[in-house]
């Protein structure tokens, strides 16, 4: 990339001793709580939005267990009988019914995402401060990538409601939701929490550019 | 003054003319890329999603037959399909990403821009709500759940066959609508139309 130069500390609002605006990029004196122009809360201290990545993140790892567990999906019908799959099952079905497409797409969005996910947060958050082998550039794209694709982990859970609300066909065919969908959901939803509350500046501020950097923003 | 929302750099202001792209020089963010007429492409596209959402809402969504046996769902028969037991928040969850919130969304880019569109000063919680509009894009799935019906009616296809009802080709436009009206709003050129006396 080489558009910035990591040998100059670039000056940034923290160092002129001002907070920048998330929404609306306003900067404000340090100390003021909410942007003048928008509302949205100013934190000074961006130590605090990491204890919060923190604990969304460790939320959305510890429900994604039982949402392996517990069956997603309650399946009934005539010709195969009743058969309760759970999200890695209900891939194997599709895989050896040869909807590689749609296997591969439920693979990615329920199982590669979310596990990318947990590990990409966790990963930014420990390696702040360090000059970790990764650009600046590099982990800064990480974290879009992270924030712009968890969104797209909801659709099993759509899936789910589709198939429960249409096939509902008497004797012949039965679908009915697993308790494995809520424990997914929140863990989804708790994802997408952490990797919103990363202030990606926490990942500018700390290595390259501002190592050299001298007092801190009061 | 400004600050990258991304990478803290400050920022000075600059005139940008229409058609350019200013983009964050240490991060590489875009911070303003100014399309003419944009409030009113906003307020005109916001307006298509409200309409295709509210029809959507009263027109049967997918039908299955096989054998004789035919059942046809809604929109909201979808988000009922978690009303069972335990999991009924789930069923206000679905309710709210799929329909709620990304009404909440363009209403609240309706207040914000409206007025601009209109040629006329915009009314004193614009800025909230635009503010709002852009807190709640993250939770405004429906391009996921369109993605999610297509998966589903491929899962179903070797069970029975489906139809697809009105309310499926509304969702379908609205997400285009909404994806054409996300390249507008997720840049700082609408904060400049809202509040041209901020200090520079
Ligand atoms: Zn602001
Ligand atoms: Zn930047």
């Amino acid at each position: 990339m080489g558009r910035a130069r990591p040998d100059i500390p670039a000056l940034t609002a923290r160092r002129a001793g001002l907070v920048g605006c998330r929404g609306c990029g306003q900067v404000a004196p340090a100390g003021q709580h909410a942007c003048a122009r928008c509302g949205t809360r100013l934190e000074a201290d961006r130590r605090i939005c990491l204890q919060r990545v923190w604990a969304w993140l460790s939320a959305g790892v510890i429900l994604y267990v039982p949402a392996n567990l517990y069956p997603m999906l309650d399946t009934s019908t005539l010709t195969t009988g009743a058969s309760q799959n759970t999200i890695l099952g209900g891939i194997f079905e599709l895989a050896r019914a040869q909807d590689w497409g749609v296997a591969a797409i439920v693979f990615v969005a329920s199982v590669v995402v979310p596990l990318g996910k947990f590990i990409a947060i966790a990963q930014l958050a420990l390696t702040l401060g360090r000059r970790a082998p990764v650009s600046l550039h590099r982990r800064h794209r990480l974290l879009r990538l992270v924030d712009f694709i968890g969104r797209w982990s909801m659709i099993d859970v759509f899936v789910v409601a589709i198939l429960s609300s249409l096939v509902q066909l008497g004797k012949l065919a039965q679908i009915h939701p697993g308790p494995a969908a809520v424990f997914f959901a929140l863990s989804v939803a708790f994802t997408m929490l952490a990797a919103q509350s990363f202030d990606p500046r926490l990942i500018w501020d700390r290595g390259g550019a501002d190592a050299g950097r001298g007092a801190e923003a009061a | 003054m400004l600050a990258c929302p991304e990478c803290d750099l400050l920022l000075a202001r600059r005139e940008i003319g229409p058609g350019e792209r200013a983009r964050c020089s240490r991060c590489g963010h875009l911070l303003f890329s100014p399309r003419p007429e944009a409030a009113a492409k906003i307020v005109a596209l916001s307006l298509t999603v409200a309409i295709l959402m509210g029809g959507a809402m009263f027109f049967p969504f997918l039908s299955v037959a096989t054998g004789g046996v035919s059942h046809e769902s809604s929109i909201f028969g979808t988000a009922l399909a978690y009303s069972e037991g335990f999991l009924a928040p789930l069923s206000v969850a679905v309710m709210l990403l799929i329909v709620l919130l990304p009404v909440a969304r363009v209403l609240a880019l309706i207040f914000a821009l409206g007025p601009l569109a209109a040629g006329r000063a915009p009314f004193a919680q614009a800025r909230r709500a635009f503010r709002l509009a852009g807190r709640i894009r993250p939770w405004a799935m429906a391009e996921v759940f369109l993605i999610g019906t297509v998966v589903a009616i491929v899962k179903i296809g070797g069970l029975a066959s489906v139809g697809l009802g009105p309310a499926f080709w509304a969702f379908a436009l609205l997400v285009v609508a909404a994806a054409a009206m996300d390249s507008l709003t997720n840049d700082w050129t609408i904060w400049d139309a809202l509040d041209p006396t901020s200090p520079l």
